[in-house]
Parts: C-alpha cells; structure tokens; sequence
C-alpha cells in the first residue's frame, strides 16, 4: 500500500458487507492468537461499541465462555472542547460501562477508525482512573493514518491511505443500518 | 410525550429556571445521567474543568449547596476559590458591583453565587464576562435546585410529564418552590402549591400552579411531595400562631401521606425540621428520597459547569 494517495471524488467503497465481516473475524483470531481468550474488550463511542460487541461474539464462540465487554465515552478527556478550544458545543455525553474491575487485565481497546491518535489518548487516560490494566492493546478497523501523537495500533482490520481532507464513513447496521466502509468527501461521520 | 434535548445552552449564565427552554432542561437532566457514574468510580475526577478557575461566592450562610457545589467543581477538576462575605456591613448595591470588579480581577471562569438579594445574579451576569451560575437569590430561585429535584423525580418515575407534584409549606419565602414550579410546568407535570394563606405567595395561578389551603386535598393521587421548610430567617413575625399548630395543619405525617398515590416521593431541599414540616416516620421512611437528592446534586451542578463551559449560542 503505497503512502501517496489522490483524494478520491465522490465516494468510493473500501469494505462491503462481507468484506467487513471477513475482516473482523480475523482481528478476532489475531487477539486470540496473542493473548487467548482471557481479556476484556473496550469499545470506544460510538462505533467502536458495535466492533467490540462483534469481536466478543466471535471469541465467545470459540472460547465457548462470555468475553467481557466494556464501554468507554472519553469527552470528558477530550482535548478539544470548551469555549477556548475548537469545539462549538459540548460533546454529548454516553455512558461508560466497565467491567467491575479492570486491574490486572489485559484490555483491548476498540475504536472503528484511528487517525490522529486523539482518541486513543483520550481513552488511555480514561481507563487508568478506573485502575492499573496489565496491559491495554489497540484494535481498529481501519487506520486512515495522519497521527499527531505516538500512537499505533497492535492490531488493524485494513490499512487505507487517505488525505487529510478526505472522510472515513464507517457503517455498522447496530446504529445504521447497514454495513460497509467508504471514503468520501461527505462528512456524515469524521473517524 | 418526551422533551427533545437542546444541542448546547444559548446563555453563558444559568440565573433562572425562568429563562430555560424545554429544551435547555432536557439536555442538562440527560447531561448529569452520566455524571452519576463519576461518583462510583475508584477516581471520581475527570480532567475536563482543569485550568478553570471557579469563584464560590456566597454571601448567604450555606452548606449543603456550597459543598455541593465544590464536591462537583473539584470533580470537574477545576479551581475553586472560596468568597463569603458578610453583606450586612456594607451597602449591598456598592458591595456587588465591587466585589464583581475585585473577582474578576483575578480572572474567573465561573462564579457560583448565592445572594440575599433577589436578581443580584442576573445583575453580576450583565456586568462580567464569567459565566455566573446562580445558588439562590433571594426569594427568586434556585435553579440547579430544582434541576436536581426533577432529576430525581424523572430517576424514579421515568418522566415529568403528567406527574401531579405538591410543594408545601414555606411557599412565600422559597426560591425552590419558584423555580421548581417554573421548571415543572415547562416540563408538563401539574404543580400544586400547599401552604397557610400567610405563606402562599399571590397570583399563583398566573404561573400555572393551583394553590391548596390545605395539605390533604392538595395530596390528593400526588406522585411527588415536596416538603419546605419554615425560613424563620426570612420572616419578621411569624406568619402562623406556633410551630406545634403548624405541624398539626401541614406537617407530612404517615397517615396523610396515605392520600398520595402508593409510589409518592418524598422529598425535601433540607435542611429539614423533623416535627415542623415532617414527622420523623415520613422523613426516614421508605418513600424519603431526601438523601438521593444530595447525591443527584453533585451530578447536576457537574452538569451545568460542564454545559457551560462549551460555546454558547450567538
């Protein structure tokens, strides 16, 4: 996959329906090639919700146990809201679900796209006020690359080079309605 | 039928229950759902406020809603300076309009005031450019008062629309009647105020709210009581003959409770006057849900520091 990449005009699909799914399952099989079935999978608001559920069934089934799944909302360590920031308004708050407790665990954080690292900062800071993990990997589905902080993830469903201008839309047919990937010029859902 | 919530508030202050849209309700009660959970967490501080600066000025005594405030503030992780003031000294109109230029000064964020005075918020809000967020003033309101009683009435119940809601009691001298009602009404429950001719303010019905003379036809099917307590402070002479008559006529007894509808709340903003406005057997009873309003206080005033602190409409 080359670095250099034209913007696309109009929009253009990079996962379908079976595409997505058949990516999926192989992350699955990477974290249980890694680390085995005894970890707890965080999905980051708001598609790294429906992924992390997704990967969880995966797991369970093969595991032939329930896989704990958690939820993470990170606008309170967002970087970027407040009047003196860039954001307009106030990120409206989801609920953060945990695992009764996440010390000693090995946490697979999972978000759908990862692109300046922001996120991801957001959420490492999020998860230690909840307790010492003993270790936090990264999974997303697509890394659009353009980092702005040293992050990277242990396991990534599709690498896909994008320009800076362009938008990642990732569907999940949990919140809507179907599934697919696309890069495009529309700005229906930023990564 | 449920309230759409507003994106973001359209002021840089919360003064009033008045001045909020449906809307602006809706959007600060779904807010504070998700700053409960702040509060069951081994490390309840999130980084969201830090580098704020916010001024607690209470020029009124004050506990439970200064704690409140800072418990929510500190949360928040913003800075928090402290100001009480005795105002009997000084002439009140100079006093806030130098203490205003002396706080900002120091260049706050916010500044959360309680004030004898009726409208000193909205007076301090014109004149600095820090959000003010309004304790109480006066007999006026108490806004984050009422948020917080709504809060816990939609926790239990599932929704204010339709809810029949007494407040008894003191009604003349409470701000958390008035802004309760402001708020109540704006959101579709049906107020009834309850209280001796001598605390009920006038022309209620022109806020929406019906007045009782009495407490058990105003109990009558209630979904929520709210009991106030007797501001002796804010009264010269005492408006009724004794407190032993008072309770005889409205104090919330077990036995008068039992008009209200089988799921009533009980509720009071405290602090309360066990043997004034409520027996002991109400106050510790089953239906009490006084010390979940505290609780639910936290989430709230973390609600509005952090609505706030967005950007505010043009």
């Amino acid at each position: 996959m080359g670095a250099e990449h034209a913007p696309v005009t109009g929009r253009v699909q990079v996962l379908d329906q079976d595409g997505m799914a058949r990516t999926i399952a192989r992350m699955a099989a990477e974290i249980r090639e890694r680390d085995g079935d005894q970890i707890m999978l965080v999905g980051i608001h708001t598609r790294g919700v429906p992924l992390a559920e997704r990967i969880a069934g995966i797991l369970e089934a093969e595991a032939g146990h329930p896989i704990q799944v958690g939820r993470l909302d990170i606008s309170l360590y967002r970087d970027d809201v407040g009047p003196w920031r860039s954001a307009q308004s106030q990120p409206v708050l989801k609920d953060t679900m945990l695992p009764e407790s996440i010390d000693g665990e090995i946490i697979y954080l999972v978000d759908d796209v990862l692109f300046t690292g922001r996120t991801v900062r957001a959420a490492l800071d999020t998860l230690v006020d909840y307790g010492r993990p003993r270790a936090v990997r990264l999974v997303v589905l697509i890394d659009r690359g353009h980092r702005e902080l040293p992050i990277a993830a242990d396991i990534v469903g599709k690498t896909v080079p994008t320009a800076r201008s362009e938008d990642v839309q990732v569907h999940f047919r949990e919140i809507d309605g179907d599934d697919g990937i696309w890069i495009g010029k529309e700005t229906t859902h930023a990564g | 039928m449920p309230v759409e919530a507003a994106d973001t508030l359209a002021a840089k202050d919360l003064v009033g229950i008045a001045r909020l849209t449906p809307g602006e309700i809706q959007l600060i009660l779904d807010t504070a759902e998700e700053f409960l959970e702040i509060a069951r967490r081994p490390i309840k501080k999130v980084p969201t406020l830090r580098g704020r600066t916010v001024v607690n000025l209470f020029m009124e005594p004050s506990t439970r809603t200064r704690f409140s405030f800072e418990v929510a503030e500190k949360r928040l992780s913003a800075d928090t300076l402290n100001f009480s003031a005795s105002g009997s000294s000084v002439s009140k109109g100079e006093t806030l309009i130098d203490t205003a230029r002396n706080l900002m000064a120091m260049a706050p964020d916010f500044i959360v005031m309680r004030h004898p005075d009726s409208g000193a918020p909205h007076r301090l809000a014109a004149l600095v450019p820090a959000s003010i967020i309004n304790g109480g003033d006066g007999i006026n309101e108490h806004p984050t008062q009422a948020l917080l009683d709504a809060f816990t009435m939609r926790k239990h119940l599932g929704h204010l629309d339709g809810l029949k809601v007494v407040i008894a009691g003191d009604i003349r001298h409470s701000r958390v009647a008035r802004s309760n009602a402001f708020l109540l009404t704006k959101m579709g429950a049906e107020v009834r105020f309850a209280a001796p001719a001598s605390l009920m303010p006038v022309a209620v019905d022109a806020i929406g709210v019906t007045p009782f003379y009495r407490l058990e036809p105003a109990l009558e099917d209630a979904d929520v009581v709210m009991m106030l307590r007797i501001q002796r402070e804010r009264q010269g002479n005492m408006n009724f003959p004794s407190v032993r008559e008072y309770f005889d006529f409205f104090g919330l007894t077990p036995e008068r409770l039992k008009a209200a509808a089988p799921h009533a709340l009980v509720m009071h903003p405290g602090p309360i006057n066990r043997g004034v406005e409520i027996d002991s057997r109400v106050a510790d009873g089953r239906r009490s849900v006084i010390l979940e309003q505290v609780t639910n206080g936290v989430a709230i005033r973390m609600a509005v520091l952090y609505l706030l602190a967005g950007g505010h409409g043009e």
